[in-house]
């Protein structure tokens, strides 16, 4: 390996846990004979836990028992559905920063966490899942509620483990919060039988667990060779262009990046999970790239000669034809993941290391640069073909967006789920702050947005940030997790809850409409679609629905009234509107199609 | 898209071993993987899961406890383009469990494989039988009345060549342990 290898046990991490290794007292219960139960509630605390999402079962009934007995420090949020509780692990730890932590029972509490498991692992989103199990004696004779979790979720986790015996509860545990939160962070299961939650042993919370797992390195000091190799590749471009992924958002890079492009005065362009790693209101900043980014970071992507990618990996959503993407560049690759290096397309400098640590190694050797003529190009790009929609009198999401937009002054958590409201979002909001734009990415979740937005808001409560979550949801994945409004409603959390309401599953449409001669297969929902205000109702939440712009624009300032409570806003859409630009699925970016409206 | 591929286009078709154009040859190559692995449940698994998860060819794979219990090694074969095989290489390496992952292709190494072969036999070809083992250095390990099984150990292709040989006498059965190998230790000087 030629990085500097750093062990991950120096890197930062929860206050308790790292605390704790920096030499303080010892912690409390040490030496303490106790169940695998009550080890479990101590050793969260220990790891500094502030909240747990979870639902209860025969599995795990011995750490709900505890839960109730030992008035832990962290606070248990009784989800009603285990999706819904990854999901909001999610949400958590993408607003934080923090590990997300889920506790299920065994068989269908687990596999129903399994879509929010493969969602963190495809969005690198750190989240533990404790999940029950059958007794170890039991394990492989099909047991009431057994399900083989580990091999379940073997291809969609970072690491698992299983606790075998009593005596490795703490230093799994330790370990699964440190592999979940360091190097490319991801999702950690621990499979917990029950008899082992039975059985005692003394507590000892680790702090160091890398002789545990030898075989876990990270490197995040970035080789200095490759550094200035970059530098120079940065020197000699002419139209140099910054594609940056959701790695800035994570490792909290963003003010180096914006360091780094105004001294160079480079462009920026984000991939949906790195909005908000640079404002959208700097003029460096050309929004998003890719399937649905706008013509003019699509355009500066096929034109430029250097191509900077800061923590993105080159995803099919991105690049659409690969042969035929950013023909011109020359590629650097700044990442933390060795995996990523050269998987899709070919780099020519791979910048190991913690994305914040490596372009903080760049910037010193990176000159001013004069780059006008290349920002005079994209700048006439950006004037022949803006973002736009229609203007017809009738209300259209993207209307709704902007809306949004100005009432927060983009300082808000905006959460949205999958569809075109989804690429309205992110087209629309133009985000100001790292963190502030939480969506699922990599495996197109729809139903996720709800109960990630509840996290979000947990996450934001327990940090004292008094931000508005605003949950943008389509009408079709809303209904996936709404459950949650119960959770939500219970626990006053100020959410802005939005339904974009086109009464169909409207990203189909959108492809059948292009692709498929109109016809309109299975995605007409009026006829399922409940009453969202009364919904939100029976959850005993305030809700308001509009139907025409000046209605939007009213509800809108009504919920703003509301602050310390949810809201629920429907919007009644046109149902055809459509999300352009759009690079049609595997074509060559430079096959773009823009808008088709009369403005 | 235009039918002229750009300079940066080719060099990167290049390095990944890619066919550059369309009616160009595909360069595959197959490689031999060490992995030493932590020797504890589910790790093993996590590796043959890599191959399937990530559509990698696993042609075989060899396990064994090493002189550290702790610690069990593997012996990987695998194709694909360099592309994949740098794939390969990076994906085996971010296992938490994978303790050293080597391309022992990139090296000098020494390579073994074991065949047990059930041949039939009669009294007019046992002579013939047992003088095709001797060449290739095989023992006889079990006789029946009408089965011989011959034992070889040697390089895949030493094992492929005597298997062809065999083959015309009626193979009843074959099982092979898949290519171990290891690093040579290149000794310099004196
Ligand atoms: C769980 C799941 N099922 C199916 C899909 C495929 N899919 C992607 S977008 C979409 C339509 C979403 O409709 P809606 O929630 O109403 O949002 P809209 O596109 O109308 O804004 C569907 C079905 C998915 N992404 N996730």
């Amino acid at each position: 390996m030629e990085q500097h290898s750093t062990r991950p046990g120096s890197m930062t991490g929860t206050p308790a846990g790292d605390g704790q290794a920096q030499g303080q007292p010892a912690l409390p219960h040490t030496g303490v004979t106790m169940t695998g139960a009550e080890i479990f509630v101590r050793a969260l605390e220990a790891e500094g836990v502030k909240v747990v999402f979870g639902h209860p079962g025969g599995a795990v009934i011995k750490i709900y028992d505890e839960i109730a007995r030992l008035k832990p420090t962290f606070e248990h949020v009784l989800v009603r559905h285990e999706q819904g509780g990854t999901h909001a692990a999610e949400g958590y730890a993408k607003a934080t920063g923090q590990v997300g932590t889920v506790l299920v029972t065994s068989g269908p509490g687990a596999t129903n966490c399994v879509t929010g498991i493969a969602d963190a692992y495809m969005d690198s989103v750190p989240i533990v899942v404790f999940t029950g199990q059958v007794p170890v004696p039991l394990i492989g004779n099909d047991a009431f509620q057994e399900t083989d979790t580990i091999g379940v979720t073997r291809s969609i986790t970072k690491h698992s483990f299983q606790v075998r015996r009593v005596e490795d509860m703490t230093w799994m545990i330790r370990a699964a919060y440190h592999i979940a939160r360091t190097g490319r962070p991801g999702p950690v299961v621990v499979d917990l039988p029950k008899d082992v939650l039975l059985a005692e042993t003394t507590f000892q919370y680790p702090s160091d667990v890398q002789d545990r797992i030898r075989g876990y390195r990270v490197h995040t000091t970035p080789n200095p060779a490759k550094v200035e190799r970059a530098a120079r590749m940065i020197a000699r471009a002419r139209r140099p262009l910054l594609y940056v992924g959701g790695g800035v958002n994570g490792a909290g890079a963003a003010p180096e990046l914006l360091e780094l492009a105004h001294k160079a005065r480079i462009p920026v362009t984000t991939t949906l999970h790195g909005l908000g790693a640079f404002p959208e209101d700097d003029p460096l900043s050309l929004g998003m790239l890719g399937m649905h980014g706008t013509w003019y970071a699509n355009q500066a992507v096929q034109h430029c000669d250097l191509l900077i990618a800061v923590g993105a990996r080159f995803d099919d959503r991105v690049t659409g034809k690969l042969e035929a993407w950013a023909p011109h560049a020359k590629v650097i690759h700044m990442d933390i993941d060795q995996a990523c290096v050269s998987k899709n397309v070919w780099c020519d400098c791979a910048v190991l290391g913690d994305v914040k640590e490596s372009l903080r190694a760049l910037l010193p050797l990176v000159d001013p640069k004069d780059t006008q003529a290349w920002l005079d190009e994209i700048a006439a790009w950006r004037a022949e073909c803006p973002l736009a929609y229609e203007h017809d009198g009738r209300l259209h999401a993207q209307f709704v967006i902007e809306q949004l937009r100005a009432i927060s002054g983009g300082d808000a958590v905006v959460v949205s789920d999958v569809g075109q409201h989804q690429m309205w979002t992110a087209q629309f909001f133009r985000y100001k702050h790292p963190r502030s734009h939480i969506t699922s990415g990599g495996l197109g979740t729809m139903g996720f947005c709800l109960p990630a937005a509840m996290g979000a808001a947990f996450g934001l409560r327990e940090q004292g940030k008094d931000l508005p979550v605003i949950s943008i949801s389509g009408d079709g994945g809303f209904v996936m997790n709404a459950q949650e409004l119960g959770v939500i409603a219970k626990h006053r959390l100020p959410i802005k809850i939005v339904v974009i309401n086109n009464q169909f599953l409207g990203m189909v449409r959108q492809w059948q409409e292009l692709f498929h001669q109109e016809r309109y297969s299975q995605t007409n929902l009026a006829d399922t679609n409940p009453d969202f205000v009364k919904l939100a109702e029976a959850f005993g939440i305030e809700a308001m629905r509009a139907t025409s712009p000046e209605e939007a624009e009213d509800v809108i300032a009504r919920a703003w009234q509301i602050t310390d409570r949810p809201v629920l806003l429907e919007f009644r859409v046109v149902p055809e509107g459509m999300v352009f630009p759009m690079v049609p699925a595997g074509a060559a970016t430079d096959d773009m199609i823009t808008a088709r409206f009369k403005e | 898209m235009p039918d002229t591929l750009t300079s940066q286009q080719i060099l990167r078709k290049q390095k990944m071993g890619e066919p550059v154009y369309s009616d160009d040859a595909e360069h595959i190559h197959r490689h031999i993987v060490m992995v030493l692995l932590e020797n504890h449940l589910g790790a093993l698994n996590r590796v043959i899961n890599l191959f399937s998860q990530r559509g990698f060819n696993l042609e075989s794979v060899a396990v064994g406890e090493t002189e550290d219990p702790t610690v069990s090694r593997l012996t990987i074969v695998t194709t694909g383009n360099d592309r994949i095989i740098k794939q390969v290489i990076r994906q085996l390496n971010n296992l938490v469990d994978a303790l050293e992952v080597e391309d022992l292709t990139e090296h000098e190494y020494v390579e073994r494989e074991l065949l047990l072969l059930k041949v039939k036999y009669t009294p007019e070809n046992r002579a013939a039988l047992m003088e095709n083992a001797h060449i290739f250095r095989g023992k006889v390990v079990d006789i029946t009345k009408d089965t011989m099984t011959f034992e070889v150990t040697g390089p895949t292709k030493k094992v492929n060549a005597f298997l062809g040989l065999m083959k015309p006498y009626g193979i009843v059965e074959t099982a092979r342990s898949g290519r171990v190998a290891m690093r040579r230790a290149l000794v310099f000087g004196s």
